[in-house]
Formats: C-alpha cells, structure tokens, sequence
C-alpha cells in the first residue's frame, strides 16, 4: 500500500499528494510517470511525476478532478493509502545543454514541467517559461516555476491574471522576436500541445511534446496507448511519453482519447450517486 | 488381463445458450463416481508412456490409482511432488497432444482422460483444504537468495521449486495481482480467477515472498538487484508485447490488441463496469483477428459482453489453426463464426475515427512453410469487405524488451527471445537463468512450468556449488 502523507488543493479541483514510495523515488527522472490505482475496483491511470524526494522515499503527484477516477481521488486524505503505485514508467526526458529552452505548460501541465524545467536549468540551459490556464483560478505553481526558470510568461484565456490570450502568443512573440530559442517542451492538454507544435513548426524549432493516451498497464503489455509519430505507431508507455510534436498525429491522438468517453460518463454518475447515498 | 473400457467418461459442460451469456466456468468437472469411472479405465502400464509425455513428468497411473482407491490426499501428494499449480494445468494444459496422446488407449482411440482427472484432484484439495491441509516440510534454509521476475506460469514453478529446496525466494511482478498470463489473458471461464489465487496462495505458503507492482528493468536493474545481494535470478516474463498487422486504419478507435481486450476484461474486470471502473467497449459486429487459443478466448468474451455477431478471421483453413481442437468447439456451439482463408487489407473508418469495417482478402493455400502449415497466398482481386464494428487483434506476441533494454550483457535473438540453453535456462549473463515464454516465444503454460522447473533444478545446483 502506498501511503499519502501530505495533500494539498492548489487550485480549483486541481489537488496534490505526496504519496510514500521509495522505490519509484529511488530511481525517478525528470518526464518519468506513474500508474495508480485507487482499490480493487479502480482503473489503473498513468500520472506525470510533478516531484520526488529519494531521501524521504516519497513522490509528488498532481491532478485534476475530470472524471470518476479523479473525483474518486480527490476524496482521499492523508494518512489513506492507494492500492498501486507503479513506476518509474516511460523514458525521461532527455535532458541537455540545448542553449534556450521554451517550456510551456498549459493547465495541469504546470506540475510535470516543473521538474523538466530544473533539471534543464541545472545543466546550464536558459529557461523562459510559458505557464497558461483558463483562468486565474485555475493557475498554480507560478512561485515554483520562477525558480526554475529565467524568465516567466503567464497567461490566462479570460485575462483575469497575466497575459490575457493563449500560450502560443507569446509563444509566437518570443520565436519571431528575435530570441534564438534552440528546444521547446510543451506539456499540457493534447489540443495545447498541438497548437505548440503548428506554432513553432515555421520556425523550425524542436517542439518535444509529453503525450498523454489512454494507458492500462503502462509497461508495453496492451497497446492501448498507440500513438502514430512519423507515420510509425509507437507505445507512448514504453517509447514515450516525450515525442517530436511535429511528426505527431494530433488527430489520432485527439480521437482515441474520445473512446470512452459516454463510459467515463457513466462511471462518474455511477460513483456520484454511490458516494451521495453514503454521505 | 481385464478387458479394456474404451468409453471416456465425459464430462459436463454449461449449455452453449447460457454460457454465451455468462461469465461462469464452462465445463463442470467430474464428480466423484466419473471421477472413479474413469480412472478404472487406466490399465496401469507398466512403462507409464503418459509420465513421459507430461513436460513436468507427473507420476500420471500413481496419482490415478490413488483416486481409484480412494486415497485423495494420496492423489493429491503425488501431484503436487511435480506439479504445484494442478488446479491450472488440469484446465488449460493441450494434455491431447501431451500425456493423453501418449496414454496407450490414445491407438483406440479413447486415451484415459488425464487432464480432467488431474482438475478433479486439484479442485478437491481446495474444497477439503481445511481437512487435510497436507504441510510440505521445507528443509533448512540454505541462505541463498534468488529473485525470480515475472509470477506467471514459469514464474510460479520456478519460486514453489527453489522454496522448497530451501532457498529465500522474492517473486517480483509488474502487475498489481500475481498469476501473469494466468490472471490477465486467460478469461473466467475457462480458468476462473480464484483458482489461480488459491494456487498463487500455495507458493506464497512457501515462503515465497511476493513483491507486486515491480517494474524490473524499470524500478530496478538485474545488475541491482545481484548488487542487493540475490544469488540468482529467474526471468520469467513471458511474451507480453502485442503485435500489429501495420495495416492503414489499424489505430482506429474500437481496434484492440487481444492483450488489451483481454486485460480489461479478465483483469480489470470490465464484464463489471460500472461496479469495476475500467471501462470497454463492445460492438454489435466483432472481428477477432487470428486462430489461436487467444483469439478464441477474445472472441468468446466478446460475445459474453453482447456481441450480436462474433467472427473470427483466420487467413489458413481449420487444419491450420493453432487453437486448441476442444476451444474450437466451444467457439463454434457458442455460435462464433469461422471466415477462413481471409485476412484483412486494411481498416476502414467513420469521420469520428471509428471502425466501421474490414477490407479482406481471400486467401489460397501453398507450399508449407517453415512452420510445417501451408504458406497464405493473397487471392488477388478477391477484396470484400466485411462490416465491424470492433476488432480485436490476435496476432501472437512477443517479449517485452524492458528488462534487456537495461540489461546490456544478456543475450537476446532478432525476435526479442532471451537466449538460454534448451535444458537448464541459463542465459549469457552470469547468475541469470530465463525460461518460458520470453525464451521460446509464445507457448503453452506447462512448457513454461516445465522451463521454471528446470532453471530451478539447475539453479540449485549452482547455488549448492557456490557456497
């Protein structure tokens, strides 16, 4: 069992926990993800590693009420236990010395970021962040972000903090404003990522995107997250998550996240009522 | 000599009917007068061609007689001296082609049905647990550590073995239950789930200590864990990464591989959805793709889920197919539909990215290949097109590379098997031995018992000599 031992809700239905697991923490790297499950009757979904701590065996994990899963989540508190933690999953980001690097984060990527970002700024990158969500309620993690980076963008769609736009404004701004920008790592909602990608495509600029298909076991035993890059279908688990966003069928992509969409429905009306009738 | 019986005692099974509709076991088993029916057939040979043909070398007549004399806990003894998972075996071994194909009734035409015999002694040693509860005495402990990676079939044999030569075995998985292939691939009702448990529980009684949720090669290295002071390891991972076709339109929504499909629905358990929260999606018109044991088993799951129409797509004929003779069977009075000698072009889709049918070829017959069944050949233009509305992909599997992508110094083949000698499983890199499916390539569950039982009797060997 896989204890929490710290939560925190950071924003409107976005929460934290750290959550005791030496061994993942042991061995984590910058980009790596996990696969949870809450209990018996949970369904096991990947989460990006937004920290860890190999001294204190714990990891760091943020997510975002969506659906049953994480509603069923969000309900656990400290000291309650997950049935699975399993990880590290994925190949971590490659980390270099590429010059300057954009990290953009849109919403809940803000959390996964965080480590990418200092892991790139400590091996001597500058780093100019981009950090977006709908709206002010929705932002977190600015101080943490600032620390990891040179310079910091923030943005909001409704304008009620920062930059009122989309992250690929400034985005745009920064790459046709005279700054030689080497890399960019964009995280965040697919539909984000894609719109990255198409932004910095006429510049000519590498655009690594952090997918996040549908996974089950997350070791490269189902195929359930088959993703195609460059006309070749890869397994996001065990070949990813880190791609060229350029060479990424965004479509694909966005519509096999669609699968379940009228079960993940149900499933939420199904633990609403159950959780109601308890309460 | 007494005349021989040649009336094999059948056994019952769920009506097809029903059993489309349900997720319970298919067949019933024998009860204690069939069960001592049949085994008055044996004749006891004094030869015991059946041992021989058991990859695990049970004493097949010995365990016989005992149930023939009414010496359960006798039968079960002799089993389980050199076969800890009876319970498994006795349901999904191809005994037709092993100890019954031996059986010196096999000629006539009636083979002494071992495999149903061997179910019914497992089945009531766990339903008299509580009665007999026959300890096995584990000898002192050596002080050898051994990590054994992958608790599915060969797994499982490999830690019962080394546990009871007195050796400190960790069993490590990467999945949250134990039982591999057996927990995941195989569905309810051909193997129901508590059965695996109650036989995963036995080697964990052991001693065996069980380490879920242990990505090796990801969470830890071999060459960490030989630095963590293991003796020896036995990789036991299977063939667990699904193959394509890459044919256009094969990520189209509502294509799955049969490891997928069958994942969600045995493991996780989505026949329970919305009570289990993995979900699956099931069509009125299923393909399967392929003519193997898999196929059968995700076909007839498909059809348990609500599938109007059920098909299986198998580009040779019958002759060829690899599935087992008596799976087939139960496909086809379940009412799944065989389209043979076809195969599919490509997947057409609709705007939202779903299928919505297969473009296939016929298919002719050629020269045999090298797998001894005759070479498909492509009918050109005989293009059809059949309307799905979901496929499941069944198209054989092969080794997750996990564990050799951080294992630099083991040997593995173009096909991502681990190279390991036939007989004891010891591989290239030193204090490693590997068998089963991550050697051969898939299989059968008791050729992989057979590989964990072997490393493990080698394994000790080794250990003996290195203390």
């Amino acid at each position: 069992m896989f204890r929490i031992i710290h939560s925190e809700t950071l924003a409107e239905k976005i929460h934290l926990f750290r959550i005791e697991a030496p061994a993942i923490a042991r061995k984590a790297q910058a980009g790596q993800f996990v696969v949870i499950r809450i209990d018996e009757r949970g369904e096991r979904i990947p989460l990006t590693l937004a920290d860890w701590d190999g001294k204190g065996g714990n990891v760091t994990l943020v997510f975002m009420e969506v659906g049953a899963t994480t509603f069923r989540l969000a309900l656990l508190k400290v000291g309650d236990s997950l049935a699975d933690l399993v990880g590290p999953l994925g190949v971590p980001t490659h980390i270099e010395r590429f010059g300057t690097v954009v990290c953009v984060a849109g919403g809940v990527g803000a959390a996964p970021i965080a480590p990418i970002a200092r892991a790139l700024k400590e091996k001597g990158n500058k780093i100019i962040t981009i950090l977006g969500a709908r709206s002010k309620n929705l932002l977190f993690w600015e101080d943490k972000l600032r620390n990891v980076s040179h310079q910091l963008i923030v943005t909001t769609d409704d304008g009620t903090y920062g930059r009122k736009g989309v992250v690929t404004e400034p985005l745009k701004d920064l790459l046709s404003g005279g700054e030689k920008v080497d890399l960019v790592i964009a995280i965040g909602p697919s539909i984000m990522m894609k719109f990255c990608s198409l932004t910095t495509k006429p510049f000519g600029v590498k655009t690594i995107v952090s997918l996040n298909p549908i996974m089950v076991d997350g070791t490269g035993m189902c195929g359930c997250c088959r993703v195609s890059v460059g006309g070749v279908t890869r397994f996001a688990c065990v070949d990813g998550p880190d791609f060229d966003g350029h060479q990424v069928d965004w479509d694909l992509l966005l519509a096999r996240q669609r699968t379940y969409l009228s079960q993940e429905k149900r499933s939420f009306e199904h633990w609403q009522a159950k959780i109601g009738k308890c309460s | 000599m007494a005349k021989v019986n040649l009336n094999r005692e059948p056994m019952a099974k769920q009506d097809p009917k029903t059993r489309g509709k349900n997720f319970n076991e298919v067949a019933l088993g024998y009860s204690a007068e069939q069960a001592k029916a049949e085994a008055s057939r044996c004749l006891q040979c004094p030869k015991h061609p059946c041992t021989e043909g058991c990859p695990v070398e049970i004493d097949i007549p010995g365990f016989i007689k005992a149930v023939l004399d009414d010496d359960m806990p006798e039968a079960v003894r002799i089993l389980k001296d050199k076969n800890s998972l009876p319970g498994i075996c006795g349901r999904v071994c191809p005994q037709e082609t092993q100890c019954e194909q031996a059986c010196s009734l096999a000629k006539k035409g009636a083979p002494i049905a071992i495999g149903r015999l061997e179910r019914y002694v497992a089945d009531w040693e766990r339903a008299n647990k509580g009665a007999l509860n026959p300890k096995t005495t584990l000898p002192k402990p050596t002080g050898k550590k051994v990590a054994v990676v992958g608790s599915g079939p060969a797994g499982l044999v490999a830690a019962a073995d080394l546990a009871k030569l007195g050796h400190n075995v960790t069993l490590f998985e990467a999945l949250h239950v134990a039982g591999g292939v057996l927990m995941y691939g195989i569905p309810e009702f051909r193997l129901p789930k508590e059965i695996v448990q109650a036989e995963v529980a036995y080697v964990s009684n052991l001693g065996v200590r069980i380490e879920l949720d242990s990505v090796v090669g990801k969470a830890v290295t071999l060459d960490e864990l030989l630095a963590r002071g293991y003796d020896a390891i036995f990789l036991g991972t299977g063939a667990g990464a699904p193959m394509f076709m890459n044919i256009p339109g094969e990520n189209l929504n509502g294509i799955y591989s049969a490891n997928e499909f069958l994942t969600r629905v045995n493991l996780m358990k989505a026949y329970k959805f919305p009570e289990y929260d993995t979900p699956v999606v099931v069509g009125k018109r299923v393909a399967v793709i392929g003519g193997g044991n898999v196929a059968m088993d995700s076909a007839r799951c498909a059809l348990r889920l609500g599938a109007d129409e059920v098909y299986i797509i198998y580009r040779r004929s019958e002759a060829e197919m690899p599935a087992r003779r008596e799976e087939v069977e139960n496909a086809k009075e379940e009412g799944i539909e065989f389209k043979l000698l076809t195969n599919p072009k490509r997947y057409i889709g609709n705007d939202s990215g779903w299928v919505v049918g297969i473009e296939c070829y016929e298919m002719g017959l050629g020269e045999p290949d090298e797998s001894g069944r005759r070479r498909p050949i492509v009918k050109e233009g005989s293009e059809f097109i059949l309307e799905v509305d979901m496929v499941v992909a069944a198209l054989g599997t092969r080794p997750n590379p996990l564990i050799a992508q951080t294992t630099p110094d083991l040997k593995t083949t173009r096909q991502g098997t681990v190279v390991a000698d036939e007989v004891t499983g010891k591989t290239t890199k030193d204090k490693v031995w590997a068998g089963g499916d991550i050697v051969t390539g898939a299989a059968t569950v008791i050729s992989a018992m057979g590989a964990g039982r072997r490393a493990a009797t080698d394994i000790d060997i080794y250990l003996k000599n290195h203390s």
